[in-house]
């Protein structure tokens, strides 16, 4: 053990004073926005500024899911989630099996993904071409166009170039084809790295804003981020109208903090998984293959 | 039978014969990658043409570098590229050394536990949506908000955040500081990790405090990832975060607040100037490209083994 002069202990102290500091102001909007949600009517007007619900009060939650469009976005987010994360996953870990290996072209093909990191059609003609296929309005266009994010792909080829190669090499020589080599012996050698990798695309699917807007027209397939900034920025729900539809109305902003809340739980959820794969991920993306 | 089949035919024949298990696994993502990557890069060709939406890609006119010409004698959009790299070189100040900071403050923690929850606490919020972000800023910043209802209990008057436009860049940094700088540790606990203890060990023996440690051995041993990192950075100056921008703008911040990514989407998909946003496009992927190559070159050249 290191001898602590009086300076060092001055040093610890300032320290974590100031990472305190920076963690409460990474929690506190969450907490407000928590304890303001489940405030009454009453709290919210007369206190000034609440930082624990002192009456709890559910109105707010009873209200975003007695409106159609709030449960409605929720369903097709978590449906939409799960889809886009397994045909993710599959369409990525396929082709990085694939061009783990040498085969005739596997050189263009590696330089072509490594093009498409750099340079990206661009907004309008990536557009044209969901256009084009007819997937405007479909949820093919949330699903498709972002099947593989290319970052990934290359990360996942590399932690499959680490696995051990004479395991393969002993299968082939026992007629195993690549196709069962990849189900049989890959995928279950690669279980926590695909965990992981499924949390980054679920996590970026439940988060998915500005394509949903780009490509669905129609209001009723919105996803939850969509309806979650219509509530808080574009339309926000109105002190009178909540008034007119209910006996003792929760004010506006009770229910925008709820319904921020609510679409953030899922990532809340997940979050202790995250953090366990998450360092992983991240540092299998920093090594070079 | 299927074996001697190929060997009797021709070499290349029987060689993709053999890799016929490869080609099924590589097929999606192949089509993926054809259909969304790069067939879409021909549809840059209509920056060449003023493409009609009522006529086909066939039938439209073609007109050479005319709508690039437009780049630059369009005051607006001198004005959106200026937008563009101030908010981005406002970022790279105001933002990038942020992580490095609370990396080393980080660092100096001992106690395992405390840093571990430390660690969960700051890493939460790059895991939120832009959508999730910008609705906290904008209750806590509204005219009956948080925000306005301490300063207006110290006695200041209330302040219209989101309405004035010299607030704009201010809250784009603090949100993208709030965002990401716990989870932009992780890079630099990593190089922090890996410093050579010896030279921490002989440098308290020679009596150097904590402070001049930090100075003169923990910052220098991890200058080479800051420089590589910052070089790269440099090189997406043209990527000012597209969604966080697209959700803080509105009327009144437009002229300070606008994008090429952001403008590109309006012109193009609000406004129907295809060809003229699709041009402003590409001149923005080309010179993408040729910064980061720049920037990947520079970055060798700093004995770092680049990113490709």
């Amino acid at each position: 053990m290191h001898y602590k002069t009086k300076a060092d202990k001055w040093f610890d102290a300032i320290n974590y004073f100031i990472l305190g500091l920076i963690s409460l102001c990474m929690i506190f909007p969450l907490l407000y926005i928590f304890s303001v949600s489940f405030s009454s009517m009453q709290d919210f007007i007369q206190k000034d500024i609440i930082l624990w619900p002192a009456n709890w009060d559910f109105g707010a939650y009873e209200y975003i899911f007695s409106t159609p469009t709030f449960g409605r976005a929720m369903v097709v987010s978590i449906c939409l989630t799960i889809v886009i994360t397994f045909f993710n996953l599959l369409m990525t870990s396929t082709m990085a099996f694939a061009i783990v290996n040498r085969f005739t072209g596997s050189k263009f093909i590696l330089r072509m993904v490594v093009f498409t990191l750099l340079f990206s059609p661009g907004l309008i003609p990536g557009y044209m071409m969901v256009k084009n296929l007819g997937l405007i309005n479909t949820y093919w266009a949330l699903i498709l166009p972002g099947a593989i994010s290319t970052f990934n792909l290359i990360v996942i080829r590399q932690f499959f170039q680490g696995l051990p190669k004479e395991v393969f090499e002993a299968a082939k020589i026992d007629g195993a084809n690549e196709l069962q080599i990849f189900v049989r012996l890959v995928l279950p050698l690669s279980k926590p790295a695909l965990a992981a990798f499924a949390l980054f695309y679920a996590v970026d699917a439940w988060n998915a804003y500005f394509n949903v807007i780009l490509y669905m027209n129609d209001t009723t397939k919105w996803t939850i981020q969509v309806v979650l900034r219509q509530m808080v920025m574009v339309s926000p729900p109105d002190n009178n109208l909540l008034a007119s539809l209910l006996r003792d109305p929760p004010p506006a902003q009770t229910v925008q903090m709820a319904a921020i809340l609510v679409s953030t739980l899922p990532i809340l959820l997940i979050y202790p998984f995250l953090q366990k794969h998450f360092a992983k991920g991240v540092m299998l993306g920093s090594i070079k293959g | 039978m299927k074996g001697k089949l190929a060997s009797s035919s021709s070499g290349l024949r029987a060689k993709l014969w053999n890799e016929r298990y490869i080609f099924l696994l590589l097929l999606p993502g192949l089509i993926y990658f054809f259909t969304f990557k790069i067939f879409p890069i021909f549809g840059n060709l209509i920056a060449f043409q003023e493409f009609n939406p009522f006529k086909s890609f066939w039938e439209s006119e073609w007109v050479g570098f005319a709508n690039f010409q437009r780049i630059f004698e369009d005051a607006e959009v001198l004005k959106v590229m200026r937008n563009t790299i101030y908010i981005s070189l406002m970022q790279i100040i105001f933002v990038f050394p942020a992580p490095i900071l609370l990396a080393v403050m980080l660092n100096e923690v001992a106690r395992e536990r405390v840093k571990r929850v430390i660690q969960s606490i700051i890493y939460l919020p790059h895991f939120f949506s832009w959508v999730v972000i910008i609705s906290i800023v904008m209750l806590f910043l509204k005219p009956e908000g948080l925000v306005n209802q301490v300063l207006e209990s110290m006695g200041y008057e209330w302040i219209s955040f989101m309405s004035e436009p010299d607030y704009f860049v201010p809250l784009i940094i603090i949100e993208l500081i709030w965002k990401e700088t716990g989870w932009s540790t992780i890079i630099f606990l990593a190089a922090l990790a890996s410093i050579n203890h010896e030279l921490l060990e002989a440098a308290i023996i020679d009596g150097a405090n904590r402070w001049k440690r930090i100075m003169y051995i923990i910052l220098p041993s991890i200058s080479s990832t800051i420089v590589i990192l910052l070089i790269l950075r440099l090189g997406t100056v043209l990527d000012s975060g597209f969604e966080q921008i697209f959700l803080m703008l509105n009327p009144f911040n437009r002229d300070i607040g606008q994008v090429l990514d952001t403008y590109v989407y309006e012109k193009g998909i609000k406004q129907s100037d295809f060809s003229f946003s699709t041009a402003v496009g590409l001149f923005k992927g080309v010179v993408g490209l040729v910064l980061v190559l720049g920037a990947n070159k520079l970055a060798k050249r700093f004995g770092h083994d680049g990113l490709f």
